[in-house]
């Protein structure tokens, strides 16, 4: 193990905790941009520092390809190549190649595909993956999973968790460096309560440093995936990190975090603000719109970062989609955004204020109180009262709620 | 004001150092040069800008930016370089780096006058109140001027939005809109190849839109005339003595990087400088490569800008010719023939960089080669990542400042002609 994870402060399920990798000391919930090629699109190492990023995402098939994973290791690893100081994360491949590459193939040996490079056909197993990731050398490493998505049904799901329980051993063995890069298992089971159950049981076993909830963020209805989490959460140990991979809106990640969850990695800020839109407390604001064009206020009036300290919205609608600038002030503005969410999730949590931020932070978000029903229910089973800003649904609340 | 007469310093083995100071045509800016160099036309000056609170509403405190010419103003996008961020663009080096160009036309699809008034003026606008901005109608990506389609009435500009018949007035309403700290004129450009007739068309219009500009212009912000005449040596000069009688804090020299040739090129450019006033600076557009700068400074201008560095940019060249100004490198280097790189600049696109772990200057303190590599530069390049071309406008524009602050030593220390044949 290559990790400490110290609980700082609770509030129900929700916690928040220091996380030290050994790259960087982190604080949870955090938020983890991706960085696909090496690069998070837009910004340098240095800006990323400034926003108080603190674990990059790195994906293992991008860099296999290019620059591949060797010359990565003979240039010292990623840190080094790239020039980030702080913790980085890299997936297993997996899940790229399965929705990137329309002739993936799964079977028990791995992952067939064919080279995007010269039409081969290749092989990705567990052992393959994990060799890969002790290149790159990222502070975290994914073990290699049977993902299938959420709106799959059959036996499909049953056989992708339990081989995603042998592959793990395999990941466990190939691993060449246990105590510089932390092996994190991946919960699966679809939307199975007693696959997930299986899988958590199997993977808490293992005694890994860190655990994933995988197979969500793909479709599924929202009322399916925080039951999945909380059902995770609930069974995955309390002295580890727990991470759900691909979230995602800055409402699932307050919703989860009340659940009990610690970590999140997904490109929709970089990505969206790559067309136009950013985040802000009451949604997103779509800049590219005409009614932007004349607005001379900033992006979020509470925002204290660069792009909302110097820049109007009607600047901005004449950048955003067109230069690159556009997409840089905009992806930097949003990732801080994201940053500042972690912070203030983490920092509400230990002082004991963790349901007045939820309120605050639904309260802005939905000012008429129409606050979704998936959130209320989650909401109730992580025991946050948010009647101040929802407006009660009566009967339907008691209805749906779940034995937590 | 009669033509400025050719200055005589013989000087033996020594620069004359005079101070001369400009007319004070507007508050805002003071020009006065600080050396010349052994053939009296290349010169290094002191620039000073100055400005006051902007809407009388507490904007941001006075500024002051005092830089050295010969000066390379920083090619921008809708006011902000193309791919260094703002926080970027303070780590490179001060003031050299303080002096930006645009033109009006890059916000035709941008906010609107009323709008840019609304904020505060350009600095507000794009958030760099302590630095000086340059308004050139003319922009040699994004507004670039479209002659056969001018006329009496304005200059027609091909931008990404359309073609734009620019009339003094309007241009004015965007000038006073935009609050620059010097602006030129509005000017008919163009390209060598235009009839004598057309050529001459081109000046009388250019003195006549320079005589409405002046009649609308905002006194507390300093003007610059333009002056054309492309490739007639009468017309040039014609054109720059009509300019020099009116009341202008200094001069934009258009017409040039139209398609005239770099041979020919000192003729005309001395006929324009020969004609105009020493004391006031002089500013060219189109002049970008290194030779041309060299030849544009020893024909005794002042300010340019330069396309150079976002062409590099764009190809993923970065600049490395020594700036020591020492013998020229006689590189016949396999390796940088290979890669389409020479002894000025290397393609970081090339594989032979894919491991290399140097830096692309070995010494050089800008933020790419502090933090970078050749190598992970390579790599963004071949997976098209934007950050190559941040990495490489920092390193390529910090690399050029510093050919200019070279050229300022070398006019001080008498040794300009040396340098020039060294590069």
């Amino acid at each position: 193990m290559a990790l400490r994870f110290e609980v700082l402060g609770r509030f129900n399920r929700a916690r928040a905790a220091r996380l030290t990798l050994p790259h960087f000391l982190c604080e949870t919930p955090l938020f983890m941009p991706v960085g696909t090629q090496g690069t998070i699109k837009g910004l340098t190492t240095h800006q990323l520092e400034d926003i108080g990023c603190q674990i990059i995402l790195g994906n293992t098939y991008h860099l296999a390809l290019r620059p591949t994973s060797e010359l990565i290791d003979e240039m010292g690893g990623l840190h080094k190549f790239m020039n980030w100081p702080r913790a980085l994360l890299t997936d297993s491949g997996g899940f790229q190649m399965v929705s990137l590459l329309h002739l993936a193939d799964i079977t028990e040996e791995g992952v067939t595909f064919q080279s995007p490079v010269d039409g081969k056909p290749m092989l990705l197993t567990p052992e393959e993956s994990i060799q890969i990731q002790n290149r790159i050398g990222a502070d975290i490493i994914m073990a290699l999973d049977d993902v299938v998505k959420t709106t799959i049904t059959g036996p499909r799901i049953e056989e992708a968790m339990y081989r995603t329980l042998r592959w793990i051993d395999r990941c466990i063995a190939a691993h060449k460096k246990p105590k510089e890069q932390n092996l994190f298992g991946i919960v699966q089971g679809g939307l199975d309560p007693v696959l997930r159950d299986i899988c958590v049981q199997g993977l808490v076993e293992r005694n890994l440093p860190g655990y994933a909830i995988g197979g969500l963020a793909g479709g599924e209805d929202k009322d399916s995936f925080w039951r999945v989490v909380a059902q995770c959460t609930a069974s995955l140990p309390e002295s580890k990190p727990r991470y759900v991979m691909g979230v995602g809106y800055p409402l699932d990640i307050v919703v989860c975090s009340a659940l009990g969850a610690d970590m999140y990695d997904c490109v929709y800020p970089t990505r969206t603000a790559r067309f136009g839109t950013a985040l802000v407390p009451e949604g997103v604001l779509k800049l590219k719109h005409q009614s932007m064009a004349d607005d001379t206020r900033p992006i979020d009036s509470t925002c204290e970062c660069m792009v909302c300290k110097n820049y109007t919205r009607a600047y901005l609608h004449c950048l955003v989609t067109k230069d690159a600038m556009g997409s840089q002030l905009l992806s930097y503005h949003n990732l801080y955004y994201m940053m500042q969410l972690s912070r203030n999730l983490h920092s509400s949590i230990i002082e004991g204020k963790f349901p007045e931020f939820v309120c605050d932070f639904l309260r802005k978000m939905f000012p008429e109180g129409d606050v979704p029903e998936w959130v209320c229910n989650a909401m109730e089973v992580a025991g946050i009262d948010i009647s101040s800003c929802s407006t009660p649904l009566n009967s339907k609340l008691n209805l749906h709620t779940s034995s937590g | 004001m009669p033509p400025a007469e050719r200055r005589e310093d013989s000087i033996d083995g020594a620069v004359a150092q005079t101070q001369v100071h400009s007319e004070q045509e507007s508050t805002n800016m003071k020009f006065a040069i600080k050396a010349w160099c052994k053939s009296g036309r290349a010169r290094v000056g002191l620039l000073q800008l100055k400005s006051s609170s902007s809407l009388g509403q507490g904007g941001p405190p006075a500024k002051e930016i005092e830089i050295e010419t010969p000066a390379l103003l920083l090619t921008t996008r809708k006011g902000l370089p193309a791919f260094i961020s703002p926080d970027h663009l303070s780590f490179l080096p001060s003031p050299d780096s303080r002096l930006l160009q645009f033109s009006p036309m890059h916000f035709m699809e941008g906010p609107n006058s009323k709008t840019i008034s609304n904020i505060g003026g350009v600095h507000r606008l794009l958030g760099l109140q302590g630095y000086g901005f340059v308004a050139v109608p003319r922009d040699s990506i994004l507004s670039l001027p479209e002659s056969y389609s001018s006329n009496k009435n304005g200059a027609s500009f091909e931008t990404p939005c359309g073609r734009f018949l620019v009339k003094p007035l309007e241009y004015m309403k965007m000038i006073t809109s935009m609050k620059p700290d010097l602006w030129v004129s509005l000017a008919d450009e163009v390209p060598a190849s235009v009839t004598a007739k057309r050529n001459k068309t081109s000046v009388d219009r250019t003195i006549t839109w320079l005589d409405d500009c002046i009649s609308l212009n905002p006194r507390e912000r300093a003007l610059f005339g333009s002056v054309v005449g492309g490739c007639s040596v009468e017309e040039r000069q014609r054109c720059a003595q009509e300019v020099a009688k009116r009341n202008v804090s200094g001069y934009y020299i258009g017409g040039f990087g139209l398609g005239d040739s770099i041979d020919e090129r000192s003729t005309f450019l001395h006929a324009v400088t020969d004609s105009l006033p020493k004391e006031k600076p002089r500013q060219v557009c189109g002049l970008g490569l290194p030779e041309e700068v060299l030849q544009g400074i020893a024909a005794g201008i002042d300010l340019f800008d330069s396309t150079y560095i976002y062409h590099l940019t764009l190809e993923g060249f970065a600049l490395i010719f020594p700036l020591n100004g020492k013998c020229k490198q006689h590189v016949s280097d396999p390796q940088l023939c290979a890669t389409a790189g020479d002894y000025t600049k290397i393609n970081l696109k090339a594989t032979v960089y894919r491991k290399d772990a140097s830096r692309i200057v070995e010494g050089c303190k800008c933020y790419t080669c502090q933090n970078h590599t050749k190598a992970y530069i390579n790599h963004l390049l071949n997976v098209h990542e934007m950050l190559a071309q941040i990495l490489l406008e920092i390193h390529n524009t910090h690399h050029y400042l510093s050919f200019f602050r070279l050229i300022r030593e070398a006019i001080t220390e008498g040794k300009f002609e040396e340098f020039r044949q060294n590069h």
